[in-house]
């Protein structure tokens, strides 16, 4: 009989807060965590304005030794590593530093383009005809699994221990992907999540592709409008999230806290067909994900109280709210409360699926819908669609029972998951 | 006036030995081993250093003492002594 898969650690390294408790506050409050960059501008960027985790020395001290941070250039990899240690310790598990790897343990860290301050630090000494001065440590900050394996060797994992990529649906991917690995059994324990790397490297290809806003850069809080009639692009963002999934008779034999239980979710493409192309998802394809995660997870459309959208703050928006219309069959004022985490952290890209995986499952173990920020002038398209009383404001008092979430990436790749609030009896 | 140079061809071997120390103690969590470190000490059996990072003390190595080791001599720097010979050897080859 196939497993059924809960969330007893979680981890958040966001650009308006670095661990549970400031994250938590951070997204109540709904404080923004976007800021104007001078590199961005010194750089001529047309956005010069994005969302960067804040770490303090003696922080990152807690996670990584000194010789580990010799030569450390990866933002990705720093981020992934504090937010994974995190949700082990959120978890109530401990890291043995000796005997055997924990076979029943392994890890889904999923990442985008990795290491990539790292790599440019390599590629002016290859250039130079340096290459033996590069040091050891080029491959595993820049290798596309650097993540996992860092992961992988400060808990000592033994079961698989692999990264996932598939653009912005990544964090939301790993999750399912880890979901898959103990229903059938394969594994007890996952840490899933994903990480993204920060500065100019990563977002310059968005902003030459014309994706981010340039209108805020003088007002940077308020640049990031996802559902909002002036919403101009989005604003790119970084940090990682991170989540122990383990299976419910394991959580519940050493009487772990329990934050939800994965009832399903679905992973689709929509084959760049259609209204689909590398960048523009096939609506069709949305729609079956949705409806498909909604089948596998056992539920009806209408047992859904509330939608973490996608929702990056661009034309696509208006469509987004109408995929999720027609796959839930539900409109105007029937239709499930929304919110997009992006208005306060901008969009981290393929740390996005899983710092707002995070701030989901807090909301539904808080009782609370978050803030829309930046939306107040709300796009008429939308409030066509449904009501506005579905797009709270302020951070609203509200039981969550189960949410659904879902992430599109560029591929025309999307994913969605279903969690239900666990009750303990 | 003339300057004079800091007199690296001269440099004995307990100097050699007391600033590789500083170098290898960035990659051995073996403080008791770099305590005892003397010319028996093999870098890996007793410094427990990741064999990787090997290559990286050869790098601090070379800057430290303004000298290149070529893929030959890295591949016998595998101990205090030998470590201490390959130096010693290059600084007189300046």
């Amino acid at each position: 009989m196939a497993n059924r898969v809960v969330i007893t650690g979680m981890g958040v390294v966001a650009p308006n807060g670095v661990g549970l408790a400031p994250f938590l506050e951070a997204i109540r409050a709904g404080r923004s965590g976007i800021t104007h960059h001078p590199l961005l501008e010194k750089l001529q960027f047309s956005c010069q304005i994005a969302g960067t985790p804040v770490l303090s020395d003696a922080l990152i001290a807690n996670y990584f030794s000194e010789l580990e941070l010799r030569n450390f250039n990866s933002s990705g990899i720093m981020y992934g590593v504090i937010a994974a240690m995190d949700a082990w310790k959120d978890a109530g598990l401990n890291i043995e530093q000796s005997g055997e790897p924990d076979w029943d343990s392994g890890t889904i860290f999923g990442s985008g383009t990795t290491g990539v301050d790292k790599f440019r630090e390599a590629i002016y000494k290859i250039d130079d005809l340096q290459t033996r001065r590069l040091g050891s440590n080029v491959v595993a900050q820049t290798m596309a699994s650097g993540i996992s394996a860092y992961i992988g060797g400060k808990l000592g994992l033994g079961n698989q221990v692999s990264s996932n990529s598939s653009a912005c649906t990544t964090g939301t991917e790993s999750i399912l992907m880890a979901y898959e690995r103990i229903k059938s059994g394969q594994a007890t324990r996952m840490l899933a999540g994903s990480t993204s790397d920060s500065g100019p490297y990563i977002w310059a290809g968005f902003d030459a592709m014309k994706v981010c806003t340039f209108k805020h850069n003088e007002t940077p809080e308020s640049g990031s409008r996802p559902m909002s009639a002036s919403a101009s692009g989005f604003v790119p963002g970084s940090g990682a999230g991170a989540f122990v999934l383990e299976s419910l008779e394991s959580a519940l034999s050493r009487g772990a806290g329990i934050y939800a239980e994965i009832l399903g979710g679905n992973l689709n493409s929509g084959g760049q067909r259609g209204t689909g192309t590398m960048t523009a998802p096939n609506a069709m394809a949305v729609q079956r994900c949705i409806r498909t995660a909604i089948q596998n997870a056992g539920i009806q459309a209408s047992d859904i109280d509330f939608i973490n959208g996608h929702l990056t703050a661009t034309s696509k928006d208006s469509l987004e709210i109408q995929n999720w219309c027609e796959a839930l069959q539900r409109s105007g004022e029937n239709f499930p409360f929304i919110n997009s985490l992006k208005s306060m952290v901008g969009h981290c890209l393929s740390a996005a699926g899983s710092i707002e995986c995070v701030a989901s499952l807090l909301q539904m173990q808080h009782d609370f819908i978050a803030p829309n920020l930046n939306c107040e002038d709300l796009n008429p398209e939308i409030t066509a669609l449904i009501s506005s009383s579905r797009i709270p404001q302020k951070a609203s008092p509200h039981p969550i029972r189960i949410l659904a979430k879902a992430s599109f990436g560029f591929g025309d790749v999307n994913a969605c998951i279903i969690f239900k609030k666990h009750i303990s009896t | 006036m003339i300057a004079i140079p800091f007199q690296k061809e001269n440099m004995d071997r307990s100097s050699i030995l007391s600033k590789l120390k500083v170098i290898v103690a960035n990659y051995s969590h073996d403080k008791d081993a770099l305590e005892y470190l003397s010319e028996s000490t093999d870098f890996i059996k007793d410094l427990k250093i990741n064999s990787a990072n090997l290559v990286d003390v050869v790098l601090d190595v070379e800057e430290e003492f303004d000298i290149e080791i070529d893929n030959l001599a890295m591949e016998r720097m595998l101990n205090v002594s030998a470590a201490i010979e390959i130096i010693t050897d290059k600084l007189k080859a300046k």
